[in-house]
């Protein structure tokens, strides 16, 4: 177990470069996700970790060691891969024991520890059978135990989970938890699902094109997103953000509506993110958003509605209660409830 | 599998026709000639044969040349494939680590399979000639006393070599065909396990290869047997003395020098027997320890 430091991470490819300096401390027993969508760099930031790929720039420390020119062997880590990468001519147990048996430890040593990840993660039934007689949960459970055998500094996972189905995604997501937390093993987790890394995470790297966004708490990032592209990223639906002119200290919305804002800044235009979530109906003699419903989703407890900012084509989404009446052409006033609205730079993306 | 419904009866044969035509005229029918061949006995002129039984058979498997033939096919063949596929590896594996001018390597490595036999063996007789030969003069400087024609070990490493280095781009080929269906993520997963890359290469690439390896195996030992006719006979013709006669070359130089058609006859269908063991031999105990993905 180790903490790891990032910093001023960079990468380049033939004199492009992908990663833009990413700095970060992740502390002994942290569990951190790194998220983004495909092509922000996350997996090449993980495998930068891992030692798979070179570094062109800055460092990275595991422990008290800088790593930068260590090969992945020398760097004390273990990895799960996407598509779990287990050796298919070798047994659970032989897949399990293969970094212990490199490693020179004792045969009675490599036992105890593979019965005891067997046991942990429900394996022993399949120790003798070879991967391709198991179920992709199974498979994923073996990548897994092949890394807590190990018992190294820090545990890194490239998307454990996208290659399984949505029942057992659920099911693999409470089991990492629960072996993070019987472990305390340092974590790193690359995901572009927004739940996993939500649910998951103890700190979030919301990383977009190379760049993170965004580094915080999964409550920090979605309360107080840093920028617009987290904004967007994270929370589910997407919330609703649009360019308003500043007009008196008033909001001034596509569609000549105004909305008292409390804190707009002095310039003339700035994005304002509001999440579906964040409204609530009122009535017609308070100052809101009127919006004109383009389809309503019922799912159940609630129900999301899709529509326009009256007078314009500026796209709305609103969640409302699953008793709703609301349908498809119905006119709504909504408001922001007090303080939950975000402020962006127009010119930046940046939260003001 | 899927099966194909032809709408009618005689289009499958139809369309089977040419290969099969191919098989029975030069596969079956001259497997044929040469049973019957064995058990008779030609007289000197060919106009007249006599049944004679095993006795063809008889004399061959008491012939001290047969079996000198028998042994110096063993080496020969199980040299033959061992350094094709041994060299043919390891070039594969070099060539996977390249990362500028991969197919250009890779077109160089294949092009020696397009030389015929006879050309081929032409081409290291030359190079190794005692008298004129580009390499011979060197090996002569490193002390080496080099006479193929007189001496039998160097000319069964000539024609060794010559055999070898033909098959080496078929092995290649397959070879690295081999190594890019392992996923990279595999050698990535060793490399972490802390394994280094030759440890990686024993443990993980050689062990997923072994159906490449067993299938090269079969078909290099038939080669060697059977497909290393021309470049024995532009090399060595056999020689000297009969250093390099294996058992096919003595095939033809029997039936077609010696014109001792029945013994001919008879050893081919040994050798076809050999073959036949030694293929079911391979697919039978060797094939167990093959891990098809």
């Amino acid at each position: 177990m180790a903490h790891i430091q990032l910093n001023d991470l960079r990468k380049s490819y033939a004199g492009q470069e992908v990663i833009h300096g990413i700095t970060m401390n992740i502390a002994n027993g942290e569990f951190v996700v790194i998220v983004g969508p495909s092509g922000c760099g996350k997996s090449t930031l993980l495998r930068m970790v891992a030692g798979l790929e070179g570094i062109t720039g800055g460092t990275i420390s595991i422990g008290d060691r800088v790593v930068n020119d260590l090969e992945p062997r020398q760097r004390d880590i273990a990895m799960v891969f996407q598509n779990y990468a287990l050796y298919p001519h070798m047994s659970v147990r032989e897949n399990m024991a293969y970094g212990l048996k490199i490693a020179k430890m004792p045969a009675a040593e490599i036992e105890a520890r593979v019965a005891k990840a067997a046991a942990m993660l429900e394996l022993e039934p399949y120790l003798d059978r070879k991967p391709r007689a198991l179920s992709g949960g199974q498979r994923q459970r073996v990548a897994m135990g092949r890394a807590l055998v190990r018992e190294p500094a820090a545990f890194l996972l490239d998307e454990p989970l996208s290659n399984l189905d949505a029942k057992l995604r659920v099911q693999m997501r409470l089991q990492i938890k629960d072996l993070h937390q019987t472990t305390g093993q340092t974590m790193l987790y690359v995901t572009h699902d927004q739940v996993e890394a939500m649910t998951l995470a103890d700190r979030l790297i919301v990383m977009n094109k190379g760049v993170a966004e965004q580094i915080a708490t999964p409550q920090e990032v979605y309360m107080t997103p840093a920028s617009e592209f987290v904004a967007g990223f994270i929370g589910s639906p997407a919330m609703n953000i649009f360019t308003v002119q500043v007009q008196g200290g008033e909001a001034m919305l596509p569609g000549g509506h105004r909305l008292p804002i409390a804190g707009l800044p002095a310039r003339p235009e700035v994005r304002l993110g509001l999440r579906p979530e964040d409204m609530e109906v009122v009535g017609e003699d308070v100052p809101g958003i009127p919006v004109v419903l383009r389809s309503v989703e019922w799912l159940g407890a609630d129900a999301f509605g899709y529509g326009t900012i009256e007078g314009s084509d500026v796209p709305m989404t609103l969640r409302l209660p699953g008793a709703t009446a609301a349908a498809r052409g119905q006119r709504l006033r909504v408001a922001p409830v007090e303080g939950r609205w975000h402020l962006f730079a127009p010119d930046t993306g940046k939260r003001l | 599998m899927r099966r194909t419904v032809f709408p009618h009866k005689l289009l499958p044969w139809l369309l089977l026709a040419p290969q099969l035509a191919i098989t029975l005229i030069f596969f079956y029918w001259p497997a044929a000639q040469a049973f019957r061949q064995s058990v008779l006995r030609e007289d000197p002129f060919g106009l007249s044969s006599t049944f004679v039984g095993l006795a063809n058979f008889r004399k061959v498997l008491n012939d001290p040349a047969y079996l000198n033939a028998l042994q110096v096919t063993v080496i020969f063949s199980v040299l033959v494939a061992f350094f094709a596929m041994a060299i043919a590896l390891f070039l594969a594996v070099q060539v996977e680590k390249i990362i500028r001018g991969k197919g250009f390597y890779r077109t160089l490595m294949i092009w020696p399979y397009a030389v015929a036999p006879a050309i081929a063996g032409m081409l290291w007789l030359f190079m190794f000639n005692p008298s004129f030969g580009t390499l011979a003069w060197p090996l002569r400087q490193m002390g080496i006393n080099w006479n193929p024609l007189l001496d039998g070990d160097q000319a069964m490493a000539l024609v060794v070599a010559a055999a070898t280095w033909k098959q080496i781009s078929y092995n290649f080929l397959f070879f690295v065909a081999g190594l890019q269906a392992i996923p990279k993520s595999l050698l990535e997963a060793a490399a972490i396990d802390g394994a280094t890359k030759r440890r990686a290469f024993w443990t993980i690439v050689f062990p997923l290869l072994t159906p490449t390896t067993f299938f090269l195996l079969v078909v290099n030992t038939v080669y060697a047997l059977f497909d290393t006719f021309g470049i024995i006979h532009a090399v060595t013709s056999g020689g000297p003395g009969k250093a390099t006669e294996t058992l096919v070359y003595k095939v033809y130089n029997d039936g077609f020098v010696n014109l001792i058609m029945g013994d001919s006859a008879a050893q081919s269908v040994i050798l076809m027997v050999i073959v036949i063991a030694l293929t079911a031999f391979q697919f039978r105990f060797i094939e167990k320890r093959v891990h098809y993905g």
